[in-house]
């Protein structure tokens, strides 16, 4: 099955309520990363219902199009 | 040059997360005489906070001295606003603080480091080592690096998000009935009633929860709230949050705005399997109808702890069970009680909590608690008094 759970980059606050009710074990979070283990994930819905940042998105067909990473302007030169 | 973390390779005790409930399982475990190491996978123990930072004295003083440089505003009644905007303010049972969790949290991990427990910070554990069909240690990514730590006992600690117990064949998921999807802010430049810690209920505030205003200091606030996830499907509970604070405080400034989860359910059908043990949101340890967690949180700790240290000391991790027994004679029998309350109140619709409120405004002074008022409000179904009156009275 193909995943459809998204997490819009960059926009996760972290805060684990998606994990708490993820019945398969197919979300991996660090202090500030994270990602659905797509090989468990069953597209159950349950982490888009938790989320409370609304960030976690479900899509009907599929994820595959959409950006997996964050992409951000270029790099400003370093300032001190 | 890069700074080494002195580590052993073996520890008697492994405790995952550094939150009040890990760091006072580091503590009674170090106290007992186990060699402790505390791994938290932020970079700072206590922070980012997610909570609505309020105790009881009367918990507090169990653990820790109270203390002005984590006490941010101390309180002395309740204010429940019903759906309809009447309010009701029953007094406390004693005193209530509301806490700067950053800093308490600091306060408990030094208590541990005083008994002798290590801490080690950015330490994120990704997996249990296992060897001939037992659990040996964790698995950890420190400073990049991946590194096999052994320990005798783990201890899971790792809150909300709780993987530790998974990994050990312990269910630790969330009914989304029982998960509360919270909001917390913190707001600054605006009147806040003093002594007072401000609840607000009702399908329209916010549904299978409540939304708090609790002060901290005369200005400012933690305001949160907490849904249920079965209720949240359609409406996340930061966009509750930012309706109220729209409405009731349109010029505050938003010094933190932050996510988070409660597990308001009953403990976990299993908290100490082998020698894993779970404490804490990790284990479910939440006063199912307050989703208070802070308390309950460090006396799961603190019996896991002890627990740990006497079977270390007396070789004999078959004692972990220990832990189970000792967990539900203190709290863990409460929480089932209030958890069937909790079911009770959940159904409770915007009509029958208004009910409640002109019920408790009709108490006298002197009867005008929480348990008073929801006393009154269930004598409607005898099949709860009992229920109700084994909380409250004991």
């Amino acid at each position: 099955m193909p995943l459809m759970i998204y997490i819009v980059p960059g926009t996760c606050d972290y805060c684990g309520c998606c994990v708490g009710v993820c019945p398969e074990d197919a979300i991996e979070l660090l202090e500030s990363d994270i990602r659905i283990i797509d090989e468990r994930c069953t597209n159950c819905r349950k982490c888009v219902w938790a989320c409370p940042w609304e960030v976690i998105e479900f899509h009907r067909e599929g994820i595959s199009h959409l950006p997996k990473e964050l992409s951000l302007p270029q790099e400003a030169p370093p300032s001190f | 040059m890069t700074a080494t973390i002195e580590m052993k390779e073996r520890y008697d005790v492994i405790v995952v997360g550094a939150g009040p409930a890990g760091s006072t399982a580091a503590r009674y475990a170090a106290a007992g005489g186990a060699s402790v190491l505390l791994l938290e996978k932020d970079r700072d123990v206590g922070y980012p906070v997610r909570c609505g930072e309020a105790v009881s004295h009367e918990g507090v003083i169990q653990f820790i001295e109270p203390d002005d440089r984590w006490i941010a505003a101390r309180c002395t009644r309740f204010r429940l606003i019903s759906p309809s905007g009447k309010s009701v303010v029953p007094r406390l049972d004693g005193l209530a603080y509301v806490l700067e969790r950053r800093i308490f949290d600091y306060e408990l991990a030094k208590l541990a480091v005083k008994e002798g427990a290590e801490v080690v910070t950015k330490a994120y554990v990704y997996d249990l080592v296992r060897e001939n069909g037992g659990v040996k240690g964790v698995r950890a990514i420190i400073k990049d690096r991946k590194v096999e730590i052994y320990g005798r006992v783990i201890i899971g600690a790792d809150g909300v998000e709780s993987r530790v117990g998974k990994w050990a064949g312990i269910d630790t998921t969330t009914h989304i009935r029982d998960m509360e999807s919270c909001a917390q802010m913190t707001l600054s430049g605006i009147e806040v009633e003093q002594e007072v810690l401000q609840f607000y209920f009702g399908e329209r505030v916010a549904p299978g929860g409540y939304l708090w205003v609790f002060p901290k200091g005369t200005d400012s606030a933690n305001v949160g709230i907490g849904i249920s996830v079965e209720l949240a499907k359609e409406k996340s509970a930061v966009r509750y949050l930012e309706e109220f604070v729209q409405a009731r405080y349109p010029r505050a400034a938003i010094l933190t705005r932050i996510a988070g989860g409660v597990p308001c359910a009953k403990t976990c059908d299993e908290i100490v399997k082998n020698n894993v043990m779970l404490v804490g949101d990790a284990a479910h340890q939440v006063n199912p109808v307050s989703g208070g967690g802070i308390i309950s949180g460090m006396i799961g700790g603190m019996i896991a702890g002890q627990v740990a240290a006497e079977a270390v000391a007396s070789n004999d991790l078959g004692h972990l069970v220990e832990y189970e027994k000792r967990w539900h004679k203190r709290l863990g029998w409460r929480h089932e009680v209030f958890y069937r309350i909790k079911e009770a109140i959940s159904e409770f619709s915007d009509d029958t909590l208004n009910r409640v409120c002109e019920s408790g405004l009709k108490l006298p002074e002197e009867k005008r608690t929480v348990g008073g008022i929801f006393r009154t409000a269930l004598w409607n179904q005898p099949s709860m008094l009992l229920d109700v009156a084994r909380v409250f009275v004991s």
